[in-house]
């Protein structure tokens, strides 16, 4: 062997160590950069992602708290008794009217009011502060004041009301539970709505707004072809996190109406709790959540794409 | 048109729009005031009908309310809030940080687990969370809503936060690493001042969602670990039609966080939007 094919070697392996060694510190400062990030991950995997998995497990028993013996594997015969249960599909149906009625209805209230709102005028500031005060209160207290104090069929002020212009009085959350619930909920949501928005007509370049009009632009023409491209962002962020947040409506419909009268006005996270903590039907409500998430990843999967654009997430 | 003419019609034009948005404004503050004003009213004024608009004002209401023993519900939820907002504090900052100044790879993957968490039904999981904590024995246990909250609440705080992150200048942290600084102190030096505004929005939001929580209070606390919309509703509930005294324990029950909104309205935006609207 000749030295010129040690020095070759040897060269290679040394260049080998080297690769190795920076191999190391890359692992390190990759755990390194890992660090801050692990316990939040790791606390969200254990409370979220843990007892999803143990619905599923569950969902395949027929575990009932109030017949203990019956805790036995059943497949799925959960799932099969969910696909026959009308009152399911009832609920789904009432999810997606109430969720979309509140949503779409808030939105449209949202975007007037932030027009409104964003033009110079007297108190303008107090306006503002009285708009988003729905927002802020304790969702219960919002049921309490709307289904005792607003609707209340007998000394209710929206009866009040609208007998001054001789409309007969009308029970609201037993005869429109779900208008009943939908007014709650878009008073609730709207605020929201009209802050999102708001933020968006701040954020408008005003030169071009100038510009549009200084071109002989009416104010219509100018809403339709600037402002509103513009605000499109703004408009999907507040419909998506608003679906989010309105699908799981759960204290309106607990306090208003019981999901009543029967299951009228029940969204499925009230079904869901009604079989769960009132049937004790472990193995069914756990079915029916597992449904639901499903349903759910297949809608937020989509809207997922969406809210990554309007974040605009930088890698 | 003379330009006279046209600057009169602007003036009746926005003092119709003012107008306007003047009765909206009422409209939707409408109800709070009603509630205001009824607890302020003896119980035969506040289911009146028609209804009572002139009363001589009484405290009668509050005084039952904040002697019934409502200490309890407001220290548990004081409990939950609190501990649990330090917690996504002490858990989101970091992750924030590992999210956006020194990136982990797959950055946007990990964001999407984060939130993909908030878009789970709450529901689907309250089943084995409640027999869990039957077996582990901290049903009725203001830890399990503690816990709880700080899983709820993660998600919304690490991205705000790394929001905020994103828009320290770079300069600022090339300095503090030609400085030799640690990742702990580059946080506390560096950072945590430069985004405290951040944090206080974060932390505002964590408290209005924890504050109102009412699902796993109701579902998983009974006398000991109740809170304040788990009080709320048992008023409701064993007292019937005292309505007076209903609107003055939701007026106290929502005042923490309405005064808190107002005074940090330009917060809430952001904090809402998750950080994408600044």
């Amino acid at each position: 062997m000749s030295t010129s094919t040690i020095d070759r070697l040897e060269g290679s392996r040394r260049a080998a160590r080297a690769a190795a060694a920076e191999r190391t510190i890359s692992k390190a400062e990759g755990w390194r950069r890992r660090g801050p990030l692990l316990p939040a991950l790791i606390f969200t995997v254990i409370v979220t992602q843990l007892p999803f998995l143990v619905t599923i497990w569950y969902s395949l028993r027929g575990q009932n708290l109030l017949r203990p013996g019956e805790d036995i594997f059943v497949g799925l015969s959960n799932y099969v008794d969910i696909a026959q249960d009308s009152t399911f599909r009832q609920t789904a149906l009432n999810s997606v009217v109430i969720t979309l009625g509140c949503v779409l209805v808030a939105m449209v209230l949202g975007i007037v009011l932030a027009l409104l709102l964003d033009r110079p005028f007297l108190g303008r500031g107090v306006a503002r502060t009285m708009l988003i005060t729905p927002f802020l209160v304790m969702p219960v207290a919002t049921s309490v004041l709307w289904s005792v104090a607003l609707l209340n069929p007998t000394y209710g002020l929206l009866n009040w009301t609208l007998g001054l212009f001789g409309i007969e009085a009308v029970d609201w959350t037993s005869t429109y539970p779900i208008i009943a619930i939908l007014m709650a909920l878009v008073w609730q949501w709207t605020p929201f709505m009209m802050l999102l928005v708001l933020a968006g007509l701040q954020a408008q370049a005003k030169d071009v707004l100038e510009a549009a009009s200084v071109d002989g632009a009416g104010p219509w023409r100018t809403f339709r072809s600037i402002t509103l491209p513009h605000l499109r962002r703004y408009i999907e962020l507040g419909v998506l996190l608003g679906v989010i947040y309105v699908v799981n409506t759960f204290d309106q419909i607990y306090l208003m109406t019981a999901g009543g009268p029967g299951t009228a006005s029940a969204n499925l996270p009230f079904y869901i709790y009604q079989r769960a903590f009132l049937g004790f039907d472990i193995g069914q409500a756990a079915a029916m959540g597992v449904v639901v998430v499903i349903a759910t990843i297949i809608v937020a999967s989509a809207a997922l794409r969406l809210i990554f654009r309007s974040f605009e997430v930088k890698e | 048109m003379s330009d006279t003419t046209r600057a009169y019609r602007r003036r009746t034009t926005g003092g119709v729009l003012t107008t306007l948005t003047w009765l909206l404004a009422l409209a939707f503050f409408f109800p709070v005031a009603w509630m205001a004003a009824t607890a302020f009213k003896q119980e035969n004024q506040a289911a009146s009908d028609p209804p009572t608009w002139f009363f001589t004002p009484t405290l009668d209401q509050f005084r039952a309310v904040i002697e019934g023993g409502s200490g309890v519900y407001v220290a548990n939820s004081a409990i939950a809030t609190g501990v649990s907002t330090v917690l996504v504090l002490l858990l989101g900052i970091p992750a924030a940080y590992a999210l956006s100044i020194r990136p982990v790879e797959k950055v946007s993957d990990v964001l999407f687990f984060f939130i993909s968490t908030k878009m789970l039904p709450v529901v689907a999981v309250i089943v084995p969370i409640y027999v869990v904590a039957g077996q582990l024995k901290v049903l009725d246990n203001i830890w399990t809503l503690v816990v709880l909250y700080t899983a709820m609440n993660l998600p919304i705080a690490v991205w705000m936060m790394r929001s905020f992150f994103l828009e320290v200048p770079g300069e600022v942290l090339e300095a503090a690493s030609v400085d030799g600084a640690g990742l702990m102190r580059t946080l506390r030096s560096v950072l945590i001042p430069m985004v405290a505004p951040g944090i206080a929005a974060t932390a505002l939001i964590c408290v209005i969602f924890s504050w109102n929580e009412f699902f796993f209070a109701l579902n998983l606390t009974a006398s000991r670990a109740a809170t304040v919309p788990v009080l709320i509703v048992s008023t409701m509930t064993s007292e019937g039609l005292f309505l007076a005294r209903l609107c003055a324990a939701a007026l106290l029950a929502s005042l923490p966080v309405i005064l808190a909104g107002w005074i940090a309205q330009k917060q809430l935006v952001r904090g809402l939007s998750m950080g994408a609207i600044k």
